[in-house]
């Protein structure tokens, strides 16, 4: 048996086509989530009952590198539920007798739920 | 040939999925309302904190500290085998166990109303 | 008629090491597919040349090659539609290469029984009883799954099979939908063991390569990840009713 030749998958491949770019930046998403998720617990730190520091919280979040640190993170934030939207058809699969609802219907569904949800939780929140 | 079923990954699938969804829905109002409410002042110090001080809130944040978390650890981890980096991403324990430890720090502080 | 320069993968390890590109002028036909240059280039340039090629029309799955860095068949793929200088045909990514642009593709044919794609039954039916019958409806659910040619475009576009052979990838995989949506099936249970180990559908990120490469709009993309949600909730249900959930 003559030698077969292996080409191996380069650890740039994400590199090479759009697809494979977007798919990776979706991925990578998950750090804005948890660096979010490490603000959410700075906030429940310094609001909590024997906590002496919620004013410094709160001054870090008036201060510029909060926001242009909020901006990077609602960017992928709103990239992740952008992907995430355009995926639930893929998986929530209905059927009207033989014919499939159609993908953008749940799609859409999803998007005005969270459209919904957003609206709700902004107006809870501010009053 | 197969390994057999894997009996741990329907579970952080799952725990994936349900992260997935709620940050989907809920981080970018949340971004904003930090990031830009808070900023640009339609939002007081006080009323921050009175919201932040209200058991519910607090136990919502818990959750969703959770739900985050365990999001983030499992994606990224994958994304790390996807990068060539398959050595780091296997460490399950490791991203997993950060997850725990992050809601264990979140529930405690929680709990200090 | 216009020309269009070919830049072809050569490997001919009974004489040569390293692998090479060769390239060839070919006057094509405005009709003509890649699959046309290529047998024009081995009938009046280069008789060496080796490539697998049968039904020149879509639905034999043999022609996969790299076209330009992607996975395509060469019989449904139109030299007029590059204005490239040249362009690059390469053995299907992801299989080693045995000769030319002929790959191995044990490793898939190893994986396709695996996921035991036929109708699998509790009892056998008495065949006198008659046959299985299927509403449209039914036939509905499972038909896109069933379209696939094997013509392993998917585990080229697929990065995960890429960095790990042992994935056992999106043809496969959505093979085993096709039966586990198929009315007359009831073998859910009995594939959770291959669908549901890590090289299963665990390994898949949802890249969703294979769905764009596919040419028969199977979407196993699609397919992996209603697997995913469908053996989730199994095990799910498995907690809250241990009896009754499928083994």
């Amino acid at each position: 048996m003559t030698k077969e030749l292996h080409r191996p998958l380069p650890r740039s491949w994400w590199l090479r086509k759009a697809t494979y770019f977007q798919f990776m930046i979706r991925e990578l998403t998950s750090l804005a989530v948890l660096a979010y998720t490490g603000l959410m617990i700075w906030a429940l730190l310094s609001s909590s009952s024997d906590a002496a520091d919620f004013p410094e919280f709160f001054d870090f979040l008036t201060g510029p590198l909060s926001v242009w640190l909020h901006m990077i993170v609602l960017a992928l934030a709103l990239f992740h539920t952008g992907t995430w939207i355009a995926l639930t058809p893929k998986v929530l699969v209905l059927w009207r007798d033989d014919e499939r609802v159609e993908p953008d219907v749940i799609a859409g569904a999803n998007a005005t739920l969270f459209l919904v949800i957003s609206g709700a939780v902004w107006w809870l929140v501010m009053g | 040939m197969s390994s057999g079923r894997d009996r741990t990954a329907p579970l952080f699938w799952l725990l994936f999925a349900g992260g997935g969804t709620a940050s989907a829905m809920l981080l970018p109002v949340m971004v904003a309302i930090t990031g830009i409410a808070v900023p640009a002042g339609w939002i007081g110090e006080d009323d921050l904190a009175a919201l932040l001080r209200n058991p519910i809130t607090r136990i919502v944040l818990v959750g969703l500290v959770f739900l985050f978390l365990f999001h983030w650890a499992h994606r990224f981890r994958y994304a790390l085998v996807d990068l060539g980096l398959g050595w780091l991403g296997k460490q399950a324990w490791l991203f997993y166990g950060l997850a725990i430890a992050g809601t264990i720090v979140a529930g405690l502080t929680a709990l200090r109303l | 008629m216009p020309d269009q320069v070919l830049e072809v993968f050569r490997y001919l390890p009974d004489s040569e090491a390293e692998s090479r590109f060769d390239k060839y002028e070919v006057t094509y036909r405005d009709n003509w597919v890649v699959l046309d240059a290529l047998n024009h280039i081995k009938e009046h340039l280069d008789p060496t040349l080796s490539f697998r090629w049968s039904c020149r029309m879509g639905v034999c799955g043999s022609c996969g090659m790299m076209v330009n860095g992607e996975p395509a068949l060469t019989c449904e793929t139109f030299v007029r539609d590059y204005d490239t200088e040249t362009i690059k045909i390469e053995p299907l990514t992801h299989f080693p290469v045995v000769r030319d642009l002929v790959i191995n593709m044990d490793d898939f044919m190893e994986k396709l029984p695996t996921v035991s794609p036929w109708l699998i039954r509790d009892q056998d039916d008495d065949p006198g009883e008659g046959e299985y019958r299927q509403t449209p409806a039914q036939v509905a659910h499972y038909k896109r799954f069933s379209m696939c040619i094997n013509c392993m475009l998917c585990y080229s576009a697929c990065p995960v099979y890429g960095l790990d052979a042992t994935f056992i990838g999106p043809a496969a995989l959505a093979l085993a939908e096709r039966y586990n949506l198929d009315s007359r099936d009831e073998g859910h249970a009995d594939r959770a063991d291959v669908v549901t180990a890590h090289e299963g559908i665990w390994e898949c990120t949802y890249v969703g390569a294979c769905t764009e490469v596919c040419p028969k709009d199977v979407d196993p993309a699609g397919a992996i990840q209603m697997l995913k949600l469908s053996y989730a909730l199994d095990w799910a249900k498995g907690f809250v009713m241990p009896k009754g959930a499928e083994s």
